[in-house]
């Protein structure tokens, strides 16, 4: 027999090591969450996937499942954290989701809507961040990154490259390529990289293919995201021990 | 392929990185885990950390070459780009805004026609701001190009301008600039102390290691870095916990602004850390310690470096320590480079480890999982100096220092609106009120108890204590008369918190930013009541989903100060309900800058 938590008040099961998060997607419960990915290491940054457990906040994606835990999702006190969260995000980069290709296939957004988040909340900061357009094949759009270092992540743990980094701090935070010119075109990066594939937003974009797949008919088109999560998942961790 | 050499660059006068490069790196073994170090000696070398060398310096550790760029950007000493023959950083705690350092920057930017923040057209030199420095009793301070300077005034800035400008190296300026004075007013327990160094050790020498920390536990020593952790059970569960090595490290990475007992007690009592480190190391089992210290104190180095080698040719450090077989102990010291956070103890064993200062997911806690994921014992400056009179006196003599949950002394850095600023030791249990007698201090308006991240308590709170049982603090302890501006006060806090967050974590990264905006707008005469709604929403916000206590208490000083000064905010609204954050006339500033004007044409009307 496995050990069970509460969430919002229904017995979910979890194997040894699991994180709260990982137990409650396996058992068809969905937490919001943007920087956790099911194939990596959960990292904790974006805190969207905030819970409370036996009445303190945390983060569900890092929290180690245990027998007996209280956790409380789905209450309109944490919905309204994640909106603010959400508007944080939205206000410190450069979202204009009109005009983005990526647009119905981001993650970003489609929490903005599943959340009704109604208002932008905050003044938007405009940082100044220059595209990288200089690969041959493939477009790095800065002005849309959460930082959430799933493509740092991939390119170094399962590509193995290390295109990738953060450098900076605080709201001055930003990714960096791995090339002393500072251009992704001077890196080993390839269209068949695992770090193509999990950008949550639309930073990194492959070119020429922006539109083939129309508005309207994208991922998060047909259904919101919080379903959407709960049909990919689960997907069994792999790399959670590696570090 | 590398710059040449430039003479009055850096600390040492005569350094070549072209030369030296290979020798920086082969000093450090090719480690991946001293690469903070090997970064802050080319950073002291060459001014920067050039491109070519960066490239250099990730093919030898066969590291990618963005791990370098990343690191070094996480770091404010550190720089990518040239900043500057001479590098000029006044600290900004508000203790030096009080002092007046503001002016003396403005001063100085007049006198070099440099503007804060920017590298002057010849490359001479660079003004900007840094974070408290520890040097609040004897300010205003800076640094430059990493060296202590104290007790500025409009004559010594015009003196180092006229240096700066002869290209004069910062190794041949007046000694008197880089004197730094302990100013220890009261001492007791610890800084009153006359032990022999290595007496401890050797009256110890029979004890077995659980006898150490059952001494320990006895004495009810809890950690003085603020947390106020019991040490002797955190040296038993770094005991206990399953791992190839232990370490012991002491946190001297003293960033809290208005701290500096760190400094005097490194300054005046080294051994007696020392002692510490190495009785904890008896303690848990550990073979190696490390000494994380703060960029700031980097003039502290060879003094302490001194202590270390003295020790180690007194068989107090090394093999065989005292001549018992198998107990070995070292300490290597670590330089910080500009970074609070590293004073959190992941962020410090991240930092370590040469990596950027991101505090990690906790559980697992660093007793069993520290640095290099092995059970690691991070304490506090005083607490390893605590530890060592407790074990001299004995439990139950320890214990009757201070009061029932708070045993032994606390060292107090008092700064700001006092006659005699400096290091004020008692036992727990002092109350506010005393301090502020002894210290000198008149019309006190409000004092900041341990710091932005602690508590800011007002005059009806004074008989207060000091102590885990009501105010725990970390030794700050900044003064503030019936002249202060308390709202000034806690908008210079939240710019620092907004400078030191790591910005791992959306609520802190963004929500210190948009704190320091509302607040900078609220100072700008643009405030409403809406602006203190949102205030306190972010406040919400950054405790409950930060991801360390950086962003947890990055608004105890503005909510401090809302609950006991409002009227410090609410002269400051407009009547308005709501002012938009975009501000017309300050658009126009760029272009005033451009055209050299500043006069009543050049702006809009106010409330036209």
């Amino acid at each position: 027999m496995t050990d069970t938590f509460q969430l919002d008040g229904v017995a979910v099961p979890f194997e040894p090591g699991q994180t709260v998060m990982q137990a409650a997607l396996a058992a068809d419960h969905y937490i919001p969450h943007l920087c956790y990915h099911p194939e990596f290491k959960p990292h904790g940054s974006c805190k969207l996937c905030t819970v409370k457990v036996n009445g303190r906040t945390m983060a569900s994606c890092t929290m180690p499942a245990e027998a007996g835990l209280e956790v409380e999702s789905e209450i309109e006190e944490l919905n309204a954290l994640r909106r603010t969260l959400v508007q944080m995000l939205f206000a410190e980069g450069n979202h204009f989701c009109p005009s983005c290709e990526k647009s119905g296939n981001c993650m970003l957004q489609a929490l903005g809507y599943d959340l009704e988040v109604h208002a932008a909340g905050f003044r938007h900061q405009y940082p100044d961040r220059p595209l990288d357009a200089s690969h041959p094949d493939i477009l790095l759009d800065f002005n849309r990154c959460i930082l959430c270092e799933l493509c740092v992540r991939a390119s170094s743990e399962v590509d193995g490259k290390n295109v990738f980094a953060l450098a900076g701090r605080g709201n001055t935070k930003h990714l960096i390529v791995n090339a002393e010119s500072g251009q992704l075109r001077d890196t080993d990066i390839a269209l068949s990289d695992k770090a193509m594939q999990v950008c949550p937003v639309g930073v990194i974009l492959p070119k020429r293919v922006g539109f083939s797949q129309p508005i309207g008919e994208r991922r998060y088109d047909a259904s919101p995201i919080s379903a959407q999560a709960l049909a990919d998942a689960p997907r069994p961790p792999s790399g959670a021990e590696h570090d | 392929m590398l710059p040449d050499a430039n003479p009055i660059y850096g600390e040492s006068p005569r350094c070549d990185l072209h030369a030296d490069l290979h020798e920086i790196v082969a000093r450090h073994c090719g480690e991946k885990t001293n690469l903070l170090q090997l970064l802050i000696e080319v950073q002291a070398c060459a001014g920067y950390i050039p491109a070519d060398a960066a490239s250099y310096i990730a093919a030898t550790l066969a590291i990618p070459r963005s791990r370098i760029e990343s690191v070094a950007s996480f770091y404010s000493f550190l720089h990518l780009k040239p900043a500057g023959e001479y590098r000029v950083l006044f600290s900004d705690n508000i203790t030096d805004r009080m002092l007046g350092n503001q002016d003396l920057m403005e001063q100085m930017c007049r006198q070099l026609w440099v503007q804060p923040g920017k590298v002057s057209e010849d490359g001479l030199l660079s003004i900007n701001t840094t974070s408290c420095t520890g040097m609040c009793d004897q300010g205003p301070a800076m640094l430059v190009n990493g060296r202590t300077i104290t007790r500025l005034g409009s004559q010594r800035i015009q003196e180092i301008g006229q240096l700066i400008r002869n290209r004069t190296p910062v190794a041949e300026w007046p000694e008197d600039y880089f004197k730094v004075e302990n100013n220890i007013r009261r001492g007791g327990l610890i800084l009153n102390n006359k032990l022999a160094y290595g007496q401890v050790l050797q009256a110890t020498k029979a004890l077995k290691p659980e006898a150490i920390i059952s001494t320990i536990k006895e004495s009810n020593l809890r950690g003085r870095g603020g947390a106020g952790f019991p040490t002797g059970m955190k040296w038993e569960a770094c005991r206990n916990a399953d791992g190839e090595a232990r370490y012991v490290v002491c946190n001297a990475d003293e960033g809290e602004p208005g701290t500096f007992k760190d400094r005097v007690l490194l300054t005046a009592q080294a051994d007696l850390v020392f002692e510490g480190m190495t009785l904890c190391a008896r303690a848990v089992g550990a073979k190696k310690g490390f000494l994380y210290l703060r960029g700031e104190y980097r003039y502290l180095l060879n003094h302490l470096h001194a202590v270390l080698q003295r020790r180690r040719d007194s068989e107090l450090l090394g093999e065989d320590i005292l001549g018992e077989r198998g107990f070995d102990f070292d300490i290597e010291i670590h330089l910080g480079a500009g970074a609070y956070i590293c004073g959190e103890e992941s962020a410090l064993i991240e930092s370590l480890e040469g990596k950027r200062g991101v505090p990690r997911n906790r559980p697992p806690f660093p007793v069993t999982n520290g640095y290099l994921q092995q059970p690691t014992a991070v304490d506090n400056v005083e607490t390893f100096c605590q530890a060592v009179m407790a074990l001299h006196m004995g439990a139950p003599a320890y214990r009757a220092i201070g009061t029932e949950k708070s045993s032994g002394s606390k060292l107090i850095s008092v700064s700001g609106d006092c006659a005699s600023p400096g290091i004020y030791e008692y036992p727990f249990g002092v109350s506010v009120r005393q301090i502020l007698t002894d210290c000198g201090a008149v019309n006190t308006r409000a004092v900041q108890i341990s710091g932005p991240s602690g508590m800011c308590i007002g005059e009806h709170e004074f008989d207060r204590k000091l102590g885990f049982e009501d105010l725990p603090t970390a030794g700050a302890f900044m003064v503030f008369d019936d002249s202060r501006d308390m709202f000034e006060v806690a908008r210079n806090f939240v710019h620092f918190f907004a400078h030191e967050s790591c910005g791992f974590c959306t609520p802190c990264r963004v929500g210190t930013s948009m704190l320091k905006q509302t607040m900078d707008k609220v100072a700008a005469g643009h405030g409403t009541q809406h602006d203190l709604t949102e205030i306190e929403n972010l406040d919400h916000v950054l405790q409950t989903t930060s991801h360390c206590g950086l962003g947890r208490t990055a608004c105890n000083p503005v909510l401090h100060t809302l609950k006991h000064f409002r009227p410090a905010y609410e002269t400051r609204l407009k009547s308005l309900d709501f002012e938009p954050a975009f501000d017309l006339d300050g658009a126009l500033a760029r272009a005033r800058q451009m055209t050299g004007r500043d006069d009543a044409g050049a702006h809009l009307k106010e409330n036209e």
